[in-house]
Parts: C-alpha cells; structure tokens; sequence
C-alpha cells in the first residue's frame, strides 16, 4: 500500500504540473479523486497499456469528466501515453483535450464531461457484458455534485433493476461544487441511503485510504446480483495546502507561484 | 390510392429489426416503455433476451446504448421523434454523436400525422435537430420498402444514423424487387421541366400526386424523392435545380432547419435557385385525425399542389 501512495503522490504532482501548464482545468476533484484512480488503475482493473482495445478488458468511465487532468495524470503513470504529453493538455493539437475522448486519447473508454451522461455508458457496458457473457467489470467514478443530475438516477434505476453486479460506481464526496458546499447547494444526502433505495450494495470508505479502497472493491467484486456504490469520503484539492476544501480550486489554475507551493506541499 | 397497399414506417422498422437480429446477433434493441408503438415489440417477441426496456427514461437510453456501442455491439434505440431526438437531444450529442459510436436511433411518432395525441407528442424539429450533429446520418424513408431498406443500410454503416418513422400507414411506393437504397442518394421519380418538387418521408406519396394534379394544369413537376437528408445528394439537387430552374421542397416537419433548409444550405451557395419550402410553418400543430391535420397544414397533394402551382406562376 506504501508504494500505492507514492504513485498517488506522483499523479498529484502531475496534476499540478498539467493544469499549470494548460493555465485552466480542474485541479480541485482531481486531486481528491487521485488515490481512487491509482488503486484502479494500478491494483484493480484487468488492463494493458500496450493493449488499451482489448475487449476483455476492464472498462473506466469518468462520469466526472472535468477531472480529466487526475484521469490523464494516471493513464501517463500506467504507461498508455508519455508523461510529458500532460503538459499539452487542453492546448491546440493535443490528445488531451479538456474533458476525455474516446477517439483522441489511448486508455480513454468513453467520452464524457456532460455530467450524469457517462454512468449511462457504464451501465451500457455492463449491460453488454451480461448479454454476451463475457467477464470484464466496468467502473464510474461520479462526482458528489453530478448526482444532482437525474439522468444518474434513470441509470441507476436501470443497475439495480438489471442486477448489474459487474458495475462498480465511486462517488467523490468531496462535498463542494462550483457554487459551495454540496448540501448548501442542493443537497445529495443522505447518499448511501438513495444508492440502497436503488437496489445497490453500498459500501461507504474513506477515499483516501488505501486499506478502505482495497476493501470496498473486494466487497465489491464478492457481492453478487446488485450493482456497488462505494461512496468515498474525500478532501477536496487533497494534497496541497492551500486547495484544500476550497470550492474556488474546482476550476481554476495555479500560478507559478502557487504551483511551486503546490510542489512543495507535495514533496512531503 | 384507396387500393394501394398502406403500412405504417415504424411496422417496417419493427419488422426490418426482426430480420436484422436474425442475422445479426450483435443487434440489440433498446426502447422507453413504447415498445408497443414503435414496433419493436415484434423484436421483442422474437429475441426477448436482445430487447432492452429501459423503461421512461429516454436521456438514460441513448448512453447505455452508447455504451453497447463503445463494446461492440450495435444497438437500435427506439422512442418516438420527439423524445429521442427532441428530450435526449444533449446525450445524442455528446454521448453518441461525439465519441462518434455505432448507435442507431430509431425515431417513430414523426411530425404531425402522430395525431390526436397533439403538440407536445408532434415532433417537427427532430431532422433539424439531428442534422447539426456532426457524423450523424439522417433518413426519412417514404414507404415500407425504404424504411426496411433503410434499417439494413443504417445497420451496415459505421456510425451514428438518425432514422425517422411515421405513425400513420403510408401508401407503399417502391417495388422491393427492383429497389435500391443508398444513404446520401435521392431518386427521381418522375421527370418534369418546370419546377423541380424535393419530398421527404410521408410527404413523397402526396407530391407525386400533387405532380399529377399539375400535369392536369400544365405544369411539368420533376418529382424527387429525398429519404437522406444528411449526407444530402448535393449533386442531384443542383443538376435538378439547374434543369428545372425553380425547387419546390415538402416535408412533415418545420420549415426552420429541415429538408428545405437542407436544399437551401446547398442551393444558396452552389446554384442560386428560388427555392418554395413547404413543411409545418412556425407554429405547433394539434390534436385531431391525421390525415384532417395534414389537410389542414396544406400537406395533402391538394395543398401542394395549390402552392407549387402559385409558386410556378
């Protein structure tokens, strides 16, 4: 788990560095979504970087596209793309357009960034899956303000009513969006209880712990004829002091200033 | 036409599916609780296992058929126009026109000949909508020969393809035994030098008899049927807006963005040409028995026969 933690540490460092160097993006829900995306992508899921188009493979879908720097970050430490591509992000030319492309983009399962959209595509899969009975598993990461989408409901309804045990679907309950706090907003609570309510097993963890990530996808993948929310518990911004549990980090870069502060932060 | 053979576009696609699952088992079909209405409860008797109710939650069925699509297989989504193209227009857009996958959406309940339903289930902006979407096929078969046809080409090509059926039984026009359907062809019916009439869907049954009712009047009508309205035959629209000089468009759907719009978008920029659009001006329709509703919005031959005619002269 300690080196689990040391590629974490490494895919905040490029989250900073990217969304720098693009001067816009979404460093905020990256940053607390890093260790989730680390446990997927280097324990979890079934995946090749040299194969990324393998139909047996396990399939991502980043329902909370806007933090594609986090997803992009991880994809380059996993080897699908060279590190150095990260600083081309969101920048004319590049592969690493500003919300994920299937067609631009090697690793990337699905198009997303209209938020409750990619759930929809992860059921789709699933659904694939259970028709053609083949094995693969396929995985959401949804943000805590993107549950305020009714289409994540419709999908949701969909899951538990097709008994969709290969879909595991993480929400980011990093408890801010754009305009605040999430229960100040529209509030999504109680979470576990509307994922219940939809015939889910849900598992609730503290997000950035790598023994509770194990965990809940081991329940996860033991639990069979309902679909898993795993609802973690998240700081916003994790990981560098200043942006910690501050909206205002949703959407915004920092300075070169900042930026070495942010750094700093993470060379501890 | 009271002996011509009627059946209904989306009896077509229902029984067009049928024939494509037995083909084809990666053909899934997904539908929103009206599976009755679109006809794809004949599938659903066929291949209970590849039918997928997704219940009343149409923004949600594009992105699982989306996601079929992303892993292979290759779904037709279907609902009626106005949910499909008009509610889940965004999901169609970024889910399925974006990432450019190989969802078919299959669109009943087209324009006003849905009926007594009225407004809110009469779509007439779905061709438009769909039309700006980038990659998106769209096709309007006329009859039961073109809409079965239809369905196979739509399975055939890579991509996402819009096709859009009617509610109400339309007049069979083409022989299935010497009919070829091509996307991005348009047919010319009958040859004409005055004026050039380009139909779409329901509408090619009434001009070619509103062509008829001109011949009476001396007026020559070219009859063009247009079933894809994206790609358009940009080619056979300017060789016939050339030939004939004046084009007459006609379609079950608004005047804004359409068919007419379409050969406008082309004519105004590559063959100057008055061009006369007929369809649903801007205004919704309302409830009453379809073919009272089509008289009354001037799209029975009668009607367009009166405009071409006005226009012509």
């Amino acid at each position: 788990m300690a080196s689990l933690a040391v590629t974490a540490n490494e895919i905040r460092k490029s989250i900073i560095k990217a969304v720098h160097s693009a001067k816009s993006g979404h460093p905020g829900g990256s940053l607390s979504a890093a260790d989730i995306f680390t446990y997927l992508y280097f324990e979890e899921m079934n995946i090749d970087p040299k194969n990324p188009k393998d139909p047996n493979r396990d399939r991502f879908v980043l329902s909370k596209g806007h933090v594609a720097p986090g997803y992009y970050a991880t994809l380059a430490e996993r080897g699908y793309f060279p590190k150095e591509d990260l600083l081309t992000l969101r920048k004319i030319g590049s592969h690493l357009q500003g919300h994920p492309c299937i067609a631009h983009t090697p690793g990337v399962d699905m198009s997303s960034g209209s938020l409750g959209q990619g759930i929809s595509a992860a059921v789709g899969m699933a659904l694939a899956a259970k028709l053609r009975g083949d094995d693969y598993r396929v995985y959401t990461l949804l943000g805590d303000g993107e549950i305020q989408e009714g289409q994540v409901w419709e999908a949701a309804m969909f899951a538990g009513h097709r008994k969709l045990d290969n879909l595991v679907v993480i929400v980011d309950n990093n408890g801010l969006q754009i305009d605040g706090n999430v229960a100040d907003v529209c509030s999504p609570y109680p979470i576990a209880d509307k994922f219940k309510a939809f015939n889910f097993n849900v598992v609730e963890i503290d997000g950035h712990d790598f023994d509770q990530i194990a965990d809940a996808f081991k329940a996860a993948r033991e639990c069979k004829g309902m679909p898993t929310a795993i609802i973690a518990k998240t700081i916003k911004g994790k990981g560098v002091s200043f942006m910690e549990n501050q909206a205002s980090w949703h959407g915004s870069a920092p300075n070169d200033e900042q930026t070495a502060i942010a750094l700093k932060d993470l060379e501890q | 036409m009271a002996d011509v053979k009627k059946i209904a576009t989306r009896e077509s696609y229902g029984n067009a599916l049928v024939e494509l699952g037995k083909k084809h088992d990666n053909v899934v079909v997904l539908d929103a609780d009206l599976a009755a209405a679109t006809k794809t409860g004949v599938f659903k008797k066929a291949f209970p296992e590849r039918h997928i109710d997704c219940g009343i939650a149409e923004a949600n069925m594009v992105g699982i058929g989306a996601g079929l699509a992303a892993a292979g297989m290759v779904p037709f989504v279907s609902s009626f126009a106005m949910f499909a193209a008009g509610r889940a227009f965004e999901q169609v857009r970024n889910s399925v026109g974006y990432p450019h996958l190989n969802v078919k959406i299959g669109a009943t309940h087209a324009g006003i000949s849905v009926g007594e339903d009225g407004a809110t289930h009469q779509c007439n902006e779905d061709i438009a909508l769909m039309r700006t979407i980038p990659g998106m096929v769209v096709i309007n078969p006329a009859d039961d020969t073109e809409a079965k046809a239809a369905v196979q080409a739509a399975y055939e090509h890579d991509g996402p393809v819009y096709l859009r059926f009617g509610r109400l039984a339309a007049p069979v026009i083409f022989d299935p035994e010497d009919y070829k359907f091509e996307i991005g062809k348009g047919q010319v019916i009958s040859e004409g030098t005055d004026v050039t009439i380009i139909a779409t869907g329901l509408m090619v049954g009434n001009s070619i008899d509103a062509a008829k009712m001109l011949e009476e009047k001396g007026i020559s009508a070219k009859v063009i049927n247009m079933a894809t309205i994206k790609p358009l035959d940009e080619e056979l629209v300017i060789a016939a807006a050339k030939e004939t000089g004046k084009v007459v468009t006609v379609e079950e759907h608004s005047v804004i963005g359409g068919l007419g719009s379409a050969v406008c978008d082309v004519l105004s920029e590559k063959c100057p040409t008055q061009v006369l659009k007929i369809g649903v001006n801007d205004e919704f329709g309302h409830s009453g028995p379809a073919l009272d509703l089509i008289a009354e919005f001037g799209l029975d031959a009668k009607g367009i026969a009166e405009k071409v005619e006005a226009f012509v002269k």
